[in-house]
């Protein structure tokens, strides 16, 4: 085991997979001799040569359908967008092409893509820098959607996306990056070495999707979410004094609705977090979920807490993120329900 | 490691500990180039795309059929408004690494591309600029202190708190909102002189990317939609050699000419010495013109080295040679001018000090100015509020509701 931080556990992975698989490449903006401006694939290249780990022009839309042809030509190309923000040019390659190619071609044909792409906000990034795009691909039939909350789960998350068959989106809170943030900013950031899921392990280890993690058992209320609010979530519980049962659902497509399920049956209350905006976000999903298959265990309405319905602000950044206040308010209103 | 394979992957000339080598760069004498008619078709325009326009010779003199002949004091403008540039990027610079704006890009080395085309056009031009054209605002003579009120985001920010650092807009000024998103600008451009042509108007729109943005398809859109319709339009790819850390043979620089991608879509294409004020003035001056009598589209290459990061968030030691920028043969734009203007007797070393120290009092006066309203840390705030106007021109009532939860969330802390 070794302290690893997130974008360590991260290069670790991509290490790992371009060391067992010749098939691996990597492929995006300034990831090459410069490592990525987020230093994810540092010394890759140099590891394993110009031919595995390329340089690429800026051109999104270019860099998933390229990777689509590899993957077509039996490589497993794992692509980097270097923003989430930036992902939009690409959009039509990975809705209509990457994510149909194997039905529409009846099994046939299929492209293994990863797309790893820095998302959220946090970071003093404004509206170009800061969004939390997930729900727009989680509504694409024929894509994976993921997102770790910690070096642990993003190792173990990002070797199972490279090893699937079927296109991944996988997300990474660029706010995790060097620690675990619990929505304060004005506290002294703490380093990934000071939290048991900075402990990772060097080798080969697989974390799958579809299994969500409950990250703190508890019986009054149970808090769905992931990525950066899953310790503003924990945070906000552990302030108001409630055993809450927080759940991390580490991946979004496929979902895991068996640990959603049993956790409210037994709470009979809960809340929903994500950074994202709120309308038509991956919250109303849950809540459609649980309205369909737990109604009856219900003791109060289940409450939403997310961004703002507006563009990710500069100026506004801790007025617009959804941190312990707006997590608190809406664990308190399920809780006073009667 | 062996290399079995046939893919070329282009590789800068130098790296870290490397000696700088441009001779990649193709360069012509000074006054080499022709000068076409302005009305000439796109497909009668030589090797205009391939050539480099230049018009200042080594020693600072003036040559060829480009020498826009512009007037002394219009050339000590142009100096004052690329030194003004250089000055407020310095200070603005240094002003991000003490943590008092949060995000800063300079436009080093580049100056000259964005203030003498500014100068060339008319006011009522539109202009859709990059993140490193601040000269343009300059030349506009939008004030320092709106400037850094959108740096700071503070109390008078245009853009009332919503953009990162330099992602200014000036409405009156003709100089539209600048997008964080790579090369969007260019075909939108190409979409307002269109209608400027629609509405019988002879305003010309203006656009900047950089070399490495001309990989995005926007780019293609734009050089496209210019020629199927003719739009009165200037298209610069500003190829300052570098997008971050990959070097402009990852643009397909390596095997042809930016400009040259004008003539492949029926379109004129200059490649011009962006370092060179005289030249740039010439060819935005022709193109300006060409659009304005209907003769179509000019795209522009201004062939350039970015001297500085890519922005305050990069670090170029890691990735090319330290000493790049002083090996690069076409020289810094404001010298380049100011020895021109020595050389014609009509500017000094003195002068120049002098001018120098005005325009540094000039910035430090507007920033004491800019921060009476406020910093990121001190000071009187935008109120938040703002957060909720204009994602809507009416605000819908879910936006009213998140309104109210905010302030309650506000006042409970």
């Amino acid at each position: 085991m070794a302290n690893m931080n997130m974008i360590q556990a991260l290069n670790s992975a991509m290490d790992i997979m371009l060391g067992r698989d010749p098939s691996v490449v990597l492929l995006g903006e300034d990831i090459g001799y410069f490592g990525g401006v987020f230093r994810a694939t540092e010394g890759l290249q140099r590891k394993y040569g110009e031919h595995r780990v390329l340089d690429t022009p800026i051109a999104e839309g270019g860099i998933v359908a390229a990777a689509i042809g590899m993957g077509v030509n039996g490589l497993r190309p794992v692509a980097e967008i270097q923003f989430a923000d930036y992902i939009y040019p690409g959009m039509d390659q990975i809705a209509s092409e990457l994510a149909r190619i194997r039905y529409r071609s009846a099994g046939e044909f299929f492209a293994p893509v990863t797309i790893r792409t820095p998302c959220g906000g946090g970071i003093r990034g404004g509206q170009t820098h800061s969004q939390s795009p997930e729900a727009i691909f989680t509504h694409v039939s024929g894509l994976k959607v993921v997102m770790p909350s910690n070096p642990h789960d993003a190792k173990g998350l990002l070797i199972t996306s490279i090893e699937d068959d079927d296109p991944v989106i996988f997300f990474e809170p660029k706010r995790l990056y060097n620690g675990p943030f619990d929505g304060d900013p004005n506290k002294p950031a703490v380093p990934w070495s000071a939290h048991p899921k900075g402990q990772v392990n060097e080798g080969y280890y697989t974390v799958p999707l579809g299994k969500a993690d409950v990250v703190r058992r508890g019986a009054q209320v149970t808090v769905v979410t992931y990525g950066t609010m899953v310790f503003v979530a924990l945070a906000a519980a552990a302030a108001l004094g409630l055993d809450a049962e927080v759940i991390d659902l580490r991946s979004l497509v496929p979902l895991d609705v068996d640990t959603i399920c049993t956790s409210v049956k037994k709470t009979g209350r809960c809340v929903v977090a994500h950074e994202a905006t709120r309308f038509s976000g991956f919250g109303a999903e849950i809540l459609a979920l649980l309205q369909e298959q737990c109604f009856w265990d219900l003791e109060a309405p289940i409450q939403r807490v997310a961004g703002w319905d507006t563009p990710y602000p500069h100026a506004f950044e801790w007025e617009y993120f959804p941190g312990q206040e707006r997590v608190k308010k809406a664990l308190s209103l399920v809780m006073e329900a009667a | 490691m062996s290399n079995p394979t046939r893919l070329h992957l282009p590789a800068p000339p130098a790296r870290p500990g490397e000696v700088p080598d441009f001779s990649y760069v193709h360069l012509s004498p000074a006054g080499a180039v022709s000068r076409p008619e302005i009305g000439a078709r796109a497909r009668d325009l030589g090797s205009l795309s391939t050539e480099l326009v230049r018009v200042l010779d080594d020693a600072g003199v003036a040559v060829g059929p480009w020498h826009p002949h512009l007037d002394p004091t219009e050339l000590q403008v142009g100096l004052r408004h690329m030194l003004l540039t250089r000055i407020f990027d310095e200070r603005m610079q240094r002003t991000q690494r003490a943590g008092k704006i949060s995000f800063y890009i300079r436009s080093l080395g580049e100056e000259a591309v964005s203030v003498a085309q500014c100068m060339a056009l008319r006011p009522g031009d539109m202009l859709f600029p990059s993140y490193r054209n601040q000269g343009l605002h300059i030349t506009r003579g939008i004030p320092l202190v709106e400037l850094m009120n959108q740096l700071l985001s503070n109390t008078h920010d245009m853009c009332k708190g919503r953009q990162l650092p330099v992602m200014y807009h000036s409405k009156a000024g003709n100089i539209f909102s600048i997008s964080g998103n790579l090369a969007t600008q260019f075909p939108q451009a190409v979409g307002w002189a269109m209608a400027a042509a629609i509405k019988r108007e002879d305003h010309v729109a203006a656009s900047w990317i950089g070399e490495g943005s001309s990989a995005e398809a926007d780019f293609h859109h734009a050089l496209l939609f210019a020629s199927v319709y003719q739009a009165p339009v200037i298209l610069n790819v500003v190829n300052n050699q570098w997008a971050i850390s990959t070097f402009q043979g990852y643009a397909g620089g390596e095997q042809r000419s930016f400009a040259a991608r004008g003539p492949g879509y029926g379109i004129a294409g200059i490649r011009v010495d962006g370092n060179d004020f005289l030249a740039v003035y010439a060819v935005t001056q022709w193109a300006a013109e060409r659009a304005r009598i209907g003769a179509g589209p000019t795209l522009i290459e201004h062939v350039t080295y970015r001297a500085a990061a890519h922005s305050t968030s990069d670090d170029p030691a890691r990735y090319r040679a330290k000493d790049d920028a002083e090996h690069w043969p076409l020289g810094d734009p404001i010298e380049r001018l100011k020895q021109h203007l020595i050389a014609l007797g009509e500017w000094s070393q003195e002068r120049h000090a002098a001018l120098s120290a005005e325009l540094d009092a000039l910035v430090a006066a507007s920033w004491k100015e800019a921060v009476t309203h406020g910093t990121m840390t001190e000071g009187p705030r935008l109120d938040a509020d703002l957060m909720f106007e204009d994602v809507f021109k009416e605000m819908p009532e879910h936006l009213l509701r998140q309104r109210e939860l905010m302030r309650a969330e506000r006042g409970a802390k």
